[in-house]
């Protein structure tokens, strides 16, 4: 694929990244898994009972065998909580990934292959988009589709008004990187090959430039993926994400942090905790997956 | 973070500095800021409660919660509709303005505005004469018990002052009116307001010229909202606040067991209920008839509800299971109607059935996040039990900001209602207030279409009745009706409870008010 380049030079894993990345595909895939692994569906009604409230982990006193990591303020097992949790986070945070990457990716394709106003219009309004917090724009959008959907905080409607609230503000970077590999593509003899021979042009960005600029992508989604899932769970800290009988890591930690105080220290840590390693593994391997593609860094060891 | 810590500094700098001047600053904090600093705006206790050290009454309460001469000194009934009250002399205003009857009509007649919000806080008076500079008349629609009591929650404001920054109209948060006034504050209270930010918090100063001897030895008050119950209590515990209110049920053994701390609480006057939408159709399912006017399935919502669970896990036992909407030191008050519908969810099933509701319905269910002692979580709860009797329940929580003007608007099915019956301390706000048909004065706080004639009926005589013992008995019918028919589902008495450091002695009251007035720091 690559064009006219030498052969790559594989740049060895080291093992804490294989470790980050077996521990970041562990929690997913248990995520993806929760409804066949978990023990009980917390969303369902009859799996839980505010008789069973803040129990704690098993192996402390008072602990019940049925609830492994212990209960939530609900009474709902923690352990299902948080694998459900994870997935509704995961779920969000690569909705999130995948909308930045299309509008960002598409906007840069057109203002890296086009260029002239149409490049200066895109990069000026990723310069305003640059300029907002990415936490402040997320409640914007947030609040403005709570003020327009009437049923804004239904498990339908919450997740997708996230996607959009995280989504909108992380396109930038994809646009960028892409537009700027593009404008080094649109002039190689292949670019030029198929224009002559009177290829539109979305097949032309689509299928010629694209793939060649998709390294890059691939990595800032890895990284974006750990900031979306933090963003999603910030959101739902600061109570405008999921609704709070719905859990996610974020809703979670925010019901568990009443607790902190009081002894009740589970329904915070455990989430907490998974979150943490979730955002570190991805972390850790997008910043690998980011030397390898640096060519600068290539041959450097 | 930083700002904050700044602002920490800075304050804890100026504590000891200004330490040798005796400066005694209390600093404090709630899970809410108040809504608007216009007296009219609203009808929330926590506002009126902090608005209080600006804003004085004509009678106030006494630390012994009974009622006694404020801006006005006497009063006497000249005849049945008409009370001739004599004010205070030598009351100035914090901007210096002198208190006369001036301010005292054109105040009642801005809270008589059919646009402010709180015009159902006053609602027998019809008009208010000035007789001469320091005496007004009231006049009533008819005999009414409850004036002084009403009264003792109507907040003096300044004429010269209102239409100086053109505030004479009142505001109102359910409709977004806001005016200077909703922000500033002139009155001739015992502080004076140096800066309110909304959200942000509070700033007040002991005000010198008070008419008044002070019972308090404040200099100044700092308040600041902090929604979160850890952040409250490390806030607490690191020295950054004197006092929090309320304190979170779960941390108060922590908070017991710290050196230099101290809980203090007592049962509020606060009982904590459900309203029902009594409209045709419900929000949640349009184009369909509303179940909830079938008294049936209101029934059955109450029998799904595990009260004890409730009253054990989520308020740690300090609340008390109610069934009836006023709590017992309230007139109007009967043991034998306080007997809440037992946990019965197959009997709750079989109620749903019969109303022709067997495969349940959907419902809205909205609270706040932050008014009531663990609101959130109660209201979470309360979806759980609905949902296993086969209802499909969309809860919505949100903060007391937005959510009491929504609450005020019917834009509710099911809600989550707090009520104490302040200022009066009597079962009449009950009626008037919450189940009377909305009409005029009546049913300020019934957005949602209920009507029973009887209650309007009781509500009608019961204003007017002077002999006690028949008053309290048309309330006691009243609540009785609303308890047999199931016109709200009430939860629960929750505790007033509130944690202080070492050195603090402030007065608790079962009205919740934080009446720092009679605060001392050391």
């Amino acid at each position: 694929m690559k064009t006219g380049t030498i052969r790559r030079k594989r740049l060895p894993m080291p093992p804490y990244v294989m470790a980050a990345a077996l521990v970041g595909l562990a929690i997913i895939l248990a995520a993806i898994l929760s409804p066949l692994i978990s023990p009980v569906d917390p969303t369902d009604n009859a799996s839980f009972n505010l008789i069973d409230a803040e129990l704690p982990p098993s192996w402390l006193e008072g602990g019940d065998p049925r609830y492994l990591l212990g209960t939530d303020n609900q009474g709902r097992d923690l352990l299902s909580a948080i694998l459900y949790g994870a997935r509704i986070s995961i779920l969000i945070g690569a909705g999130a990934v995948l909308l930045a990457a299309t509008i960002g990716v598409s906007l840069g394709l057109l203002a890296g292959y086009l260029g002239g106003w149409v490049d200066a219009l895109v990069m000026r309004i990723a310069d305003v988009f640059l300029s907002l917090p990415t936490i402040l724009l997320a409640l914007l959008v947030a609040g403005i589709a709570r003020a327009v959907i009437p049923d804004a905080d239904s498990v339908f409607w919450a997740p997708i008004i996230l996607i959009a609230a995280i989504g909108i503000n992380e396109w930038v970077q994809y646009a960028r990187t892409v537009r700027a590999a593009t404008m080094v593509e649109a002039s190689r003899d292949y670019v030029r090959a198929v224009r002559i021979m009177g290829l539109p042009m979305p097949s032309i960005l689509f299928r010629h430039i694209l793939p060649n600029v998709i390294g890059p992508i691939l990595v800032i989604s890895t990284i974006n993926l750990a900031a979306a899932v933090l963003t999603e769970a910030t959101l739902s800290f600061l109570g405008v994400g999921m609704p709070p009988d719905y859990p996610s890591l974020g809703t979670l930690i925010r019901i568990g942090n009443e607790y902190a105080f009081s002894g009740i220290w589970w329904i915070t840590v455990f989430p907490a905790v998974t979150l943490v390693s979730l955002v570190l593994a991805t972390n850790i391997t997008g910043d690998w997956l980011r030397d390898r593609f640096n060519p600068k860094l290539r041959g450097s060891k | 973070m930083f700002r904050n810590f700044r602002l920490t500094c800075t304050a804890l700098m100026m504590a000891t500095v200004a330490a040798p001047l005796s400066a005694e600053v209390l600093r404090w904090s709630s899970q809410g800021d108040i809504v608007t600093f216009d007296p009219y705006a609203h009808t929330e206790s926590f506002t009126a409660s902090v608005i209080h050290h600006v804003y004085e009454p004509l009678v106030r309460r006494s630390e012994t919660l009974s009622i006694e001469p404020a801006l006005a000194t006497s009063w006497e009934i000249v005849e049945p509709t008409r009370w001739r009250f004599t004010l205070r002399e030598g009351v100035t205003f914090h901007n210096g303005n002198a208190f006369n009857a001036d301010d005292v009509v054109t105040s009642i007649e801005r809270l008589l505005h059919p646009d402010a919000r709180a015009r159902g806080n006053l609602s027998t008076v019809t008009g208010i004469e000035k007789v001469d500079d320091m005496t007004v008349d009231f006049l009533m629609a008819g005999p009414y018990p409850l004036l002084l009591n009403d009264l003792s929650g109507i907040f003096i404001m300044d004429k010269e002052w209102l239409e100086e920054n053109d505030a004479v109209l009142p505001g109102n948060i359910t409709t977004g009116v806001t005016s200077f006034a909703s922000t500033n504050a002139n009155g001739t209270g015992p502080f004076v307001l140096d800066s309110y930010q909304p959200d942000v918090g509070t700033i007040m100063s002991a005000n010198p010229n008070w008419w008044d001897t002070p019972k308090h030895n404040l200099t100044s008050i700092e308040f600041r909202p902090i929604t979160s119950d850890a952040t409250r209590v490390a806030a607490l515990l690191s020295g950054e606040l004197d006092m929090i209110a309320p304190v979170p049920l779960q941390d108060i053994a922590r908070l017991e067991a710290s050196d230099g701390f101290s809980v203090i609480q007592e049962p509020a006057l606060r009982l904590i209920f459900l309203g029902f939408n009594y409209r045709d159709e419900l929000h949640a399912m349009p184009g369909q008839p509303n179940p909830l006017k079938d008294e049936r399935v209101r029934k059955a919502l109450w029998h799904a509800i595990d009260h004890d669970s409730l009253r054990d896990k989520i308020m740690r036992g300090k609340s008390r299971t109610v069934g009836i909407l006023v709590a017992p030191p309230v007139p109007g008050y009967s043991a034998e109607a306080d007997v809440p519908l037992p946990y019965d969810p197959k009997g709750a099933k079989a109620l749903l059935a019969e109303a022709g509701f067997a495969d349940g319905f959907s419902t809205k269910l909205d609270c706040p996040n932050d008014r009531y002692i663990n609101d959130e979580q109660i209201c979470v709860a309360v979806k759980a039990f609905w949902e296993r009797i086969g209802l499909t329940v969309d809860l919505n929580t949100e903060s007391r900001s937005t959510y009491f003007p929504k609450v005020d608007k019917g834009e509710t099915d099911a809600y989550m209602l707090g009520w104490a019956t302040l200022p009066a301390m009597d079962g009449f706000s009950v009626l008037r207030a919450i189940l009377a048909t909305r009409d005029g004065n009546s049913g300020g706080n019934n957005p949602n279409g209920l009507s029973d004639p009887r209650i309007d009926e009781l509500n009608q005589l019961a204003a007017v009745e002077l002999d006690e013992d028949k008053r309290r008995a048309m309330l006691t019918e009243a609540l009785t009706i609303a308890r047999d028919k199931a016109y709200f589902l009430p939860l629960h008495q929750q505790p007033v409870a509130w944690a202080i450091r070492d050195g603090v002695a402030v007065p608790q009251f079962p009205d919740e008010y934080v009446r720092l007035w009679f605060a001392n720091v050391n």
